[in-house]
């Protein structure tokens, strides 16, 4: 923008510099507090670094240490059956539910609240109730024994190959009607004369979604799925809630073993090569998606 | 104008004052924030404004003690220690290396602790020689409580080997009791763990394998007859113990529910607060076996400047050792106190019974520390074997197997 005739040097220099002024300080948090302590990470991975960080670099020895650990590979097992069928249980759901909405019932305000409401509580609260709900001295086993059915058997919360799926019970339960109410606004932003084509074209409505409603609707996928993979890789109060790591160390996950090296072991070294463990395998997934994000745009 | 000059006036009286008569000042930083604990600390910091000291309490809650261990470190990064920080175990020692702990042996050696103390909890509390911390109490580990009117309806008596604890719980089992009182916490697996090691390696023993981390002990087939015991133990506690609380455990031995239970003795506090009898409702007796597992609390002192701050911190050291901090701190907590010099009138059969163990463990030396409550062994080695021990408790995994993975689980840990 070319500055009018006349005006002072100083308030054509403002003109010009004034919003890299204002976004100064936040890029410079964000260098420091984001990319720098990344960077110390990095670096204290690469050392012997006990109750204190220390700075001499000793080579990859937490990594090694970490590799052969019974307890890390649980949790990063765990990552991945809990990222996997959380990622994939909420999205087909709320997709499901998405669709049953648009169908223009009556009372879909009143539905698309309730469904939204698990997103309003925090995951230790969420955590908490499931692991009630869940106890089979307390809740649904003691209640459907109650009712007379004495081999009714629903343990899955207290037996060590079972624990981890009650972690993505809670977590779809909180998640699905989010991705829900993300894909109903996708239903929504489809073109209505396209759709009202095909109807006077004499297509099946199922047909309707699936070849038209739904491949239009990519980008919608790509943000849920980039929203609930984060969820799933910082996952962490869900699991101290409903489980704390247990029985034994069946439901760690990066999150939490990491949290137990730094805090509860005095091993800053090893908690830092698990923490880069974790941002490699979210750099794993958010790079190919910046990358086809910047590829489209370019073209 | 004038009233500058006032402040500047009695601004320079003040710093006169502090000079002369250095008043004494502590910072401490301890995480005892739950009601009888608190109270207990409590008796500590009145003692100390009564001898002029000021305190400044800096309570840290949550994760037991985790939380307080984070704020303790950032507080030592930035150069700026507590007086005292209620540390335990190797702990004290691990921060000594560090650099940052102050050499309190001016006031131990006036105040003789060294022959007040038993000689091997007293070394916990020397850096090299100089004395760097003080005791509060000693929590005995290794106790089995039981329910006294669920064992005399059954005809069993106390179990003093583990053979005759398994007969019990099979005795017990049948009759639709439910024999072991236990929350699947990994801490109190280790408690377990930890106990039944005891017994069956005998305390030289337990002292190679936890103190020293011999690897023949590790491996050896005692180790694996360890693990079997624990295979048992699994089978003679309930179903629904995952993840439960230890004072719900205790809960269930009180309301009749289940017979035994392994815990230290803070789960006296339960019974007690329950209105329960010792000796009478519920007993307390070792884990079969020689030997006593001890859990102490101490603080440690942090290096520090300036005439108020050490003269605080000497007072506070003295007062700590104190008889009359002991005994009432103690009483409020449920231990025994550290000192051995400290008469124990007030205190119930179960303390009795536990002060007159230490003494006569720690005169055959088998006074020993607790390796799942952080007294023998550093964060990550004590770590690695509760993870192993909690992974082993938690599945089928064979004895033969959880022991090669705890041989693997230390080497990894070092």
């Amino acid at each position: 923008m070319e500055a009018p005739k006349g005006t002072h040097p100083m308030i054509k220099w403002l003109e010009e510099n004034t919003p890299k002024l204002i976004l100064a300080p936040s890029f410079i948090a964000v260098l420091v507090f984001v990319y720098g302590f990344i960077g110390w990470t990095a670096w204290v991975s690469l050392t012997r670094s006990r109750l204190l960080p220390k700075y001499e670099i000793e080579g990859l020895i937490q990594y090694e240490r970490l590799f052969v650990s019974p307890r890390w590979d649980t949790a990063f097992g765990n990552l991945f059956v809990f990222g996997i069928l959380f990622i994939a249980i909420a999205m087909i759901l709320g997709l499901v539910l998405a669709i049953l909405l648009d169908q223009n019932i009556r009372t879909e305000g009143a539905i698309r609240t309730i469904y939204l409401y698990p997103m309003a509580l925090s995951m230790i609260v969420t955590g908490t109730a499931w692991k009630w709900i869940l106890n089979p001295g307390l809740g649904l086993e003691a209640t459907v024994r109650g009712w007379g059915f004495e081999n009714f058997r629903f343990d899955w919360l207290v037996n060590p190959d079972m624990a981890i799926y009650t972690i993505v019970l809670a977590a779809i339960w909180q998640s699905s009607g989010f991705v829900m109410a993300l894909f109903l606004a996708g239903l929504r932003s489809v073109d209505g004369e396209i759709i009202k084509a095909a109807q006077v074209d004499g297509i099946p409505t199922w047909r309707v979604y699936t070849a038209i409603i739904i491949p239009s609707m990519a980008p919608i996928f790509l943000s849920a799925f980039i929203v609930l993979s984060h969820l799933a890789i910082k996952s962490f109060d869900l699991v101290i809630a409903l489980t704390g790591g247990g029985p034994g160390y069946a439901t760690d996950l990066p999150a939490t073993y990491m949290y137990a090296m730094a805090f509860s072991r005095g091993d800053i070294g090893q908690a830092a090569s698990s923490a880069m463990v974790m941002m490699m395998v979210v750099f794993a997934i958010v790079v190919p998606y910046l990358y086809s994000e910047l590829r489209s745009k370019d073209g | 104008m004038k009233s500058y000059i006032l402040s500047a006036v009695s601004g320079i009286a003040l710093v006169a004052t502090t000079a002369a008569f250095a008043e004494p000042q502590a910072e401490v930083l301890h995480y005892w924030t739950s009601g009888g604990e608190a109270k207990s600390v409590a008796v500590l910091q009145k003692e100390f404004a009564d001898n002029g000291g000021t305190w400044t309490d800096m309570p840290v809650a949550g994760g037991g003690g985790d939380a307080a261990m984070t704020a303790l470190r950032a507080r030592v990064l930035s150069g700026n220690a507590p007086t005292a920080v209620q540390l335990k175990g190797p702990a004290i020692q691990e921060w000594y290396e560090e650099g940052v702990l102050a050499d309190i042996s001016a006031v131990a050696e006036a105040n003789n602790w060294d022959a007040v103390l038993p000689a091997s909890i007293a070394a916990h509390m020397k850096c090299e020689g100089t004395w760097c911390a003080a005791p509060v109490n000693v929590h005995r580990v290794d106790w089995i409580w039981a329910n006294a009117e669920v064992l005399k309806a059954n005809d069993i008596a106390m179990p003093k080997t583990w053979d005759e604890f398994n007969a019990a719980a099979d005795k017990l089992k049948a009759a639709g009791i439910i024999p072991l009182a236990h929350g699947g916490q990994a801490w109190q697996d280790a408690t377990v763990f930890e106990a039944v090691a005891l017994g069956i390696l005998g305390p030289d023993g337990f002292r190679k394998a936890f103190v020293e981390l011999d690897t023949d002990t590790l491996t050896s087939d005692k180790m694996v007859a360890v693990f079997d015991q624990m295979r048992k133990m699994r089978g003679y506690v309930d179903g629904n113990f995952s993840g439960r609380d230890w004072n719900l455990a205790t809960a269930m031995v009180m309301n009749g529910e289940a017979a035994f239970q392994i815990m230290g003795d803070w789960a006296k506090g339960e019974f007690l607060a329950a209105g329960k009898v010792p000796g009478k409702d519920f007993l307390c007796v070792s884990t079969p076996g020689d030997g006593f597992l001890y859990n102490v609390d101490s603080f440690a002192f942090f290096k520090v400047d300036g005439a108020d701050k050490i003269a605080g911190q000497n007072l506070l050291a003295k007062l700590i050792m104190g008889q009359n901090f002991q005994k009432v701190f103690n009483l409020n907590k449920g231990s025994i106190p550290a000192r051995t010099d400290v008469p124990l009138d007030d205190f119930d059969s179960c303390a009795l019974l536990s002060a007159s163990d230490m003494k006569a463990s720690s005169e055959n030396g088998s006074l020993l520390p607790s390796y799942a409550h952080g007294m023998a062994l550093r964060g990550a080695q004590a770590g690695a074997i509760t993870d192993v021990v909690t992974a082993h408790f938690n599945s089928d995994m064979s004895s033969a197997d959880a022991v090669k993975m705890l041989a693997d689980a230390i080497a990894n840990s070092m």
